[in-house]
């Protein structure tokens, strides 16, 4: 499937409180049923026809991981610079003002302190519908400030990703953010806090190539298309037809690229499991066989 | 063949060497002729390369001629020795790593590597690392922390390759693996971009406490072409894609992504590879030096910090 059509499968958002009788109603992107839009946010956008895991808005999924009323917002204060004056058919500035606007966020994450069945954690949500997921200068620093703080705070760290890759409009700075949110990452493996790194649809490019699958646990949600390279490139490239399911969830699991693809329904419980596991071990220190400077 | 805004100097050299043959096969004195072409020729190639459009830096930076990654193994180290093998899935053509010795101290050297004609890019994959490159470059990165070897890496891909088995191999994840292992070095790094930083396939091995670049050298995050591809939906608007992004030498120290342009001979170095790679052997030789100072917790932090304050934004 051409990525870019995919991309352009935004229908689950457009405005959960469009009453207007084309709101009402949707089509299935994967069985064509047509579903009852507030079934489907009832149902954490999953169809309730055939369990296909739409793309979820940043909202609901903060609300589908945090404990109630524990959600506590950090980002929000950075907004995006135009360092490159980058005009391609319109200028950078006025196409981030646009997508702002429709979003009602100033960058395509949004991070956050809260509780996880009691657990202490910070959330990192990638918004895929903000300029495609694209990480940026923004992105690059809210992911690394997040980190940092939830190392400071004694917390662990869950980033749910959804990205296009890296922002072309900030050009090489938007690809100096890959090293600049792994190296935030030492602050909590430094501390032995657990990062949990939940990839969903879609996660591509230059966050798969950095924070996304740096995780101590890595798990996807059924069916999310992970990738570094998009399906389209690559055809381009071999001029062949990609194998079934090809950077599919499952698939990747097989390939033993993830640690297991958890249905959303039960992705708190589980992450809440892996969190007390992980945060159970000995009390006392064991002695640590020397690996040369891994840290 | 040459770049095709390179047609005049081309001329210009054609017409020099054929007054030479001519002078020495009639016997005539034209010494004076020949110093005032030359002295035209000089000041062509400034001009014009002074004056180059980004379009024409890419061309320059992927130009035939250009020395690759091996041209600089085999001539400003001493005694190179190739390390073969990520020890699980192969041995990757495109990136070439070993041991060798930078003016008497031994080093780890890594560098991505082109072809020099159809055949040898065909077995170099045009530059292009599979998982397996990226694999070995992690394993050399524990053996230079190991003994204490200071880590150099020669940058020069089109980017990561887009293929079937890569991604099934864990493309991204060995990125960014190579990312996190580099800025964890206990050594000094330095890396130069020598041709082409494509991306994160760059980036890889580009996590150095000093990233040097070649004055025609590009890094970026995408292609021009990609870029052109996706917003303008149309890549023969790759030329403007590169003014777009800023890929160029000057470009990248203005924004802070490398902190050193190594001056290329008048015409660019494919037009005169020894003195492009003594220039780098130079630059090189004076970094390290400057880094030796350092210890190894100061390596750590000195390169942690400088990608930490890579971005730029505004507050609301």
């Amino acid at each position: 499937m051409a990525l870019e059509r995919f991309f352009r499968r935004k229908r689950p958002t457009k405005g959960d409180e469009d009453q207007s009788p084309a709101g009402l109603w949707m089509k299935c992107d994967a069985c064509s049923a047509q579903i009852y839009r507030k079934d489907l946010v009832a149902n954490q956008y999953v169809c309730p026809e055939c369990r296909h895991h739409h793309r979820m808005p940043v909202d609901a999924r903060i609300q589908l991981l945090a404990d109630d009323d524990t959600f506590e917002l950090w980002s929000g204060k950075l907004t995006p610079r135009d360092p490159l004056q980058f005009v391609d058919t319109k200028p950078y500035p006025e196409r981030i003002a646009k997508v702002q606007d429709q979003q009602q966020r100033p960058d395509a994450v949004v991070t956050g302190a809260a509780r996880l069945e009691g657990e202490d954690v910070a959330l990192v949500v990638m918004d895929f519908f903000f300029a495609g997921g694209s990480m940026g200068s923004v992105v690059g620093e809210e992911v690394t400030r997040a980190a940092e703080r939830a190392a400071e705070e004694d917390r662990s760290l869950i980033a749910v990703t959804a990205s296009g890759g890296a922002r072309m409009q900030e050009g090489a700075l938007s690809l100096m953010q890959m090293a600049k949110t792994t190296v935030a990452l030492e602050a909590l493996s430094e501390r032995r806090l657990p990062y949990i790194s939940v990839l969903t649809d879609p996660t591509t490019g230059g966050v798969t190539a950095s924070f996304a699958t740096l995780g101590d646990l890595i798990v996807a949600e059924p069916n999310a298309l992970i990738c570094f390279a998009g399906p389209r490139v690559i055809q381009q490239t071999i001029k062949q037809d990609l194998p079934e399911g090809f950077q599919r969830a499952e698939f990747l699991l097989k390939k033993g690229m993830v640690d297991d693809v958890i249905p959303r329904q039960q992705l708190k419980e589980r992450l809440a499991l892996y969190l007390r596991l992980l945060r159970g071990g000995l009390a006392k220190e064991v002695p640590e066989v020397e690996r040369a400077a891994v840290i | 063949m040459p770049l095709s805004f390179e047609q005049p100097i081309v001329e210009l050299e054609t017409k020099i060497s054929d007054m030479r043959s001519y002078a020495a096969e009639q016997g005539v004195d034209l010494t004076d002729e020949i110093q005032l072409l030359e002295q035209r020729l000089e000041r062509l190639k400034k001009e014009t390369f002074a004056n180059l459009s980004r379009w024409q830096r890419v061309q320059v930076a992927r130009a035939p001629g250009r020395p690759t990654g091996m041209d600089y193994l085999q001539s400003i180290f001493e005694d190179f020795t190739e390390l073969h093998g990520d020890r699980a899935l192969g041995d990757d053509p495109a990136l070439v790593g070993g041991l060798a010795f930078l003016q008497g101290q031994s080093v780890m050297v890594l560098a991505q590597q082109k072809g020099r004609d159809t055949k040898e890019n065909i077995h170099r994959n045009f530059g292009m690392s599979h998982p397996s490159g990226y694999r070995k470059a992690i394993r050399l990165f524990d053996l230079a922390d190991k003994f204490h070897l200071p880590v150099i890496t020669l940058i020069d891909t089109p980017g990561a390759y887009p293929g079937i088995a890569a991604e099934e191999q864990g493309q991204a994840w060995v990125i960014a693996e190579s990312i996190r292992r580099m800025s964890r070095l206990r050594v000094p790094a330095i890396s130069v971009v020598i041709g082409e930083g494509g991306s994160g396939g760059a980036l890889a091995v580009g996590v150095a406490n000093r990233v040097l670049i070649l004055e025609n050298a590009i890094y970026s995050v995408i292609s021009p072409e990609s870029c052109a591809a996706i917003l303008w939906r149309d890549s023969t608007e790759a030329p403007k894609a590169a003014e777009a992004l800023r890929l160029t030498a000057d470009d990248l120290l203005q924004l802070g992504i490398v902190d050193r342009v190594i001056d290329e001979p008048v015409g660019g170095a494919h037009r005169n590879p020894g003195s492009a790679m003594e220039r780098v052997k130079g630059a090189l030789v004076e970094e390290l030096a400057a880094l030796m100072s350092l210890t190894s917790d100061e390596w750590i932090r000195q390169r942690r910090e400088r990608f930490r304050h890579l971005g730029e934004f505004d507050l609301v």
